[in-house]
């Protein structure tokens, strides 16, 4: 499908999908508490066919945190972009790692360097960082005064 | 540095004196952070019921530097060295990737003598590559001579590297623009000899290995992936091709000079651990006949655009993604419209080949685990950033 097609039927779908112009691919923010309906529907409607999660992260605004989804699908060779926006303080969205089994390393490796708190992840735990250490350091206002050097 | 797994207190957990038989007889190793067979420090926490592999959990983190914090506060110039130092044996194809993203962002065309002189470049880093993972695959599985075969022809590039791009492993060739010098005027001769020399080298390394009825009964059925759940995993490179899912980038969504060339995209569907080495066995030869046809056709010109001293993406985000020697690469620049990158994301192969490991394992005896984590081909620089 085309960016215009994949556009209105993402609208037909989630009706309350905000559109973001600019970028290479079509770029829509969903509602945090409706991801795992929405991420289930792209992965088995037969229009969609996100089979392949290609990359998953988080920005950190300051004021908010962002999730980012990049979707391909491997039978029409279409690209979607879905974010969502989630509370800095308190961040939580629910796992896609039973729809795309890639999510599960991937949302790890985001709760670990952002704390966004996967519910219903199978196993939540620090992935690169040791289990004691404290902080994400991905996060703007993370400090660390022994291993961080400044430029 | 060293962590007390779950594994090993849920075990305790379940053990024979709570009458809870499930598990009993089960143990659990370690391996790594420090075993030849990781190829660096990969810790794996393995659960065994006799000589089965019942579950394997590996322990990222142990040379996690954070680069992606690092880069946010490097300029786009200085950010592309960093990312040698994540999958140091495809350095010149990750420096590609990056530079690819930020001339997305900038919208620079670069000359076609750059772009030659990098699709060359990437090439011989993959024929370096792949060489080394052969030695190397062959080593875990009990074969010690292939090693110095292919450290022998490895060795030849190195030596081209180090004459045009002066060094050997962290190339840090590829600037935003082009490349950072030109060629080095050996550079044509020297690669031509490599080729006719590696031309009947490679048919030594089939007979050597590949043929081989010892070395086909440990890679045959073992580590089976189907098609469904490569994608699942989101594997890319040779560990999905050899599932038969089609995901070369260079073919899919060509960049540089690829949509000119002649080369097949290799797929094997055995899924196996054979038909994993066979991909990489013929993506040799591929990249080969690649090397092969640019090198007499390098057009004269310029070997990098004319671009400002500092660099400023808009704002907005860029995604660019390569084919590296272990799958699809991809860089995610998160610009503000300043000098620095406000976020960066590297979307690593190795990190999502890694996960399928557990899968890939269970129900294997360990032996073949280091046969199942030799067709992987991981760099763990790369799965840790």
């Amino acid at each position: 499908m085309t960016n215009e097609e994949l556009k209105i039927k993402l609208t037909e779908l989630v009706p309350s999908a905000v559109f973001e112009e600019g970028g290479e691919w079509i770029t829509a923010f969903v509602d945090a508490s409706n991801w795992k309906t929405i991420a289930q529907q792209l992965r088995s409607n037969e229009d969609f066919k996100f089979d392949y999660l290609f990359c998953l992260t988080c920005i950190d605004w300051k004021t908010h945190l962002t999730m980012v989804y990049h979707l391909t699908s491997t039978i029409y060779r279409h690209s979607l972009i879905i974010k969502a926006k989630l509370d800095r303080n308190d961040p939580e969205i629910e796992t896609v790692s039973d729809t795309w089994r890639t999510a599960e390393f991937h949302e790890r490796e985001a709760y670990d360097l952002f704390g966004v708190k996967f519910l219903h992840h199978p196993d939540l735990r620090r992935l690169l960082l040791t289990d004691d250490f404290n902080g994400y350091p991905l996060r703007k206002d993370f400090e660390d005064p022994v291993n961080m050097i400044k430029l | 540095m060293y962590r007390q797994t779950e594994i090993l207190s849920d075990h305790t957990k379940s053990s024979p004196l709570e009458g809870d038989l499930e598990g009993a007889g089960d143990l659990v190793i370690n391996v790594g952070p420090q075993h030849p067979s990781t190829h660096g420090v990969l810790h794996l926490v393995i659960t065994l019921s006799g000589e089965t592999i019942k579950n394997v959990e590996p322990h990222l983190g142990y040379i996690h530097r954070s680069i992606e914090k690092m880069c946010e506060s490097l300029s786009y110039r200085q950010f592309i060295y960093v990312t040698s130092r994540m999958d140091y044996l495809s350095s010149h194809i990750n420096n590609h990737g990056c530079a690819l993203c930020v001339e997305k962002g900038l919208q620079i065309e670069i000359p076609p003598r750059a772009k030659v002189i990098r699709v060359l470049m990437d090439e011989l880093t993959r024929l370096a590559s792949h060489q080394l993972w052969w030695g190397a695959m062959a080593m875990d599985v009990g074969a010690l001579t292939p090693f110095f075969h292919a450290f022998r022809e490895r060795e030849m590039i190195n030596d081209i590297m180090e004459e045009t791009c002066g060094a050997r492993l962290t190339m840090n060739y590829m600037v935003p623009g082009g490349v950072m010098y030109d060629l080095h005027p050996d550079f044509q001769k020297r690669v031509k000899e490599f080729v006719e020399e590696f031309k009947n080298k490679i048919g030594e390394y089939d007979e050597l290995v590949t043929g081989n009825i010892i070395f086909q009964n440990r890679m045959k059925d073992v580590g089976y992936l189907s098609k469904e759940d490569a994608i699942s995993y989101g594997c890319t490179g040779p560990t999905a091709r050899g599932s038969g899912v089609s995901c070369d980038i260079r073919k899919l969504y060509p960049y540089e000079v690829y949509s000119e060339l002649q080369f097949d995209e290799v797929i094997e569907t055995g899924g196996d651990c054979f038909a994993r080495y066979l991909v990489r066995m013929q993506e040799l030869r591929q990249s080969l006949s690649i090397v092969e046809q640019l090198i007499d056709n390098i057009p004269e010109g310029d070997f990098q655009a004319k671009t400002k001293a500092v660099l400023k993406l808009p704002k907005g985000e860029f995604y660019s993604r390569v084919e590296t020697a272990r799958g699809e690469f991809g860089v995610y620049i998160v610009s503000e419209g300043g000098t620095t990158p406000y976020r960066i994301k590297f979307r690593s192969p190795g990190f999502s080949n890694l996960s399928t490991l557990n899968h890939m394992a269970k129900g294997y005896k360990i032996g073949d685990l280091v046969a199942i984590m030799g067709t992987l081909d991981l760099v763990i620089p790369d799965i840790d950033r």
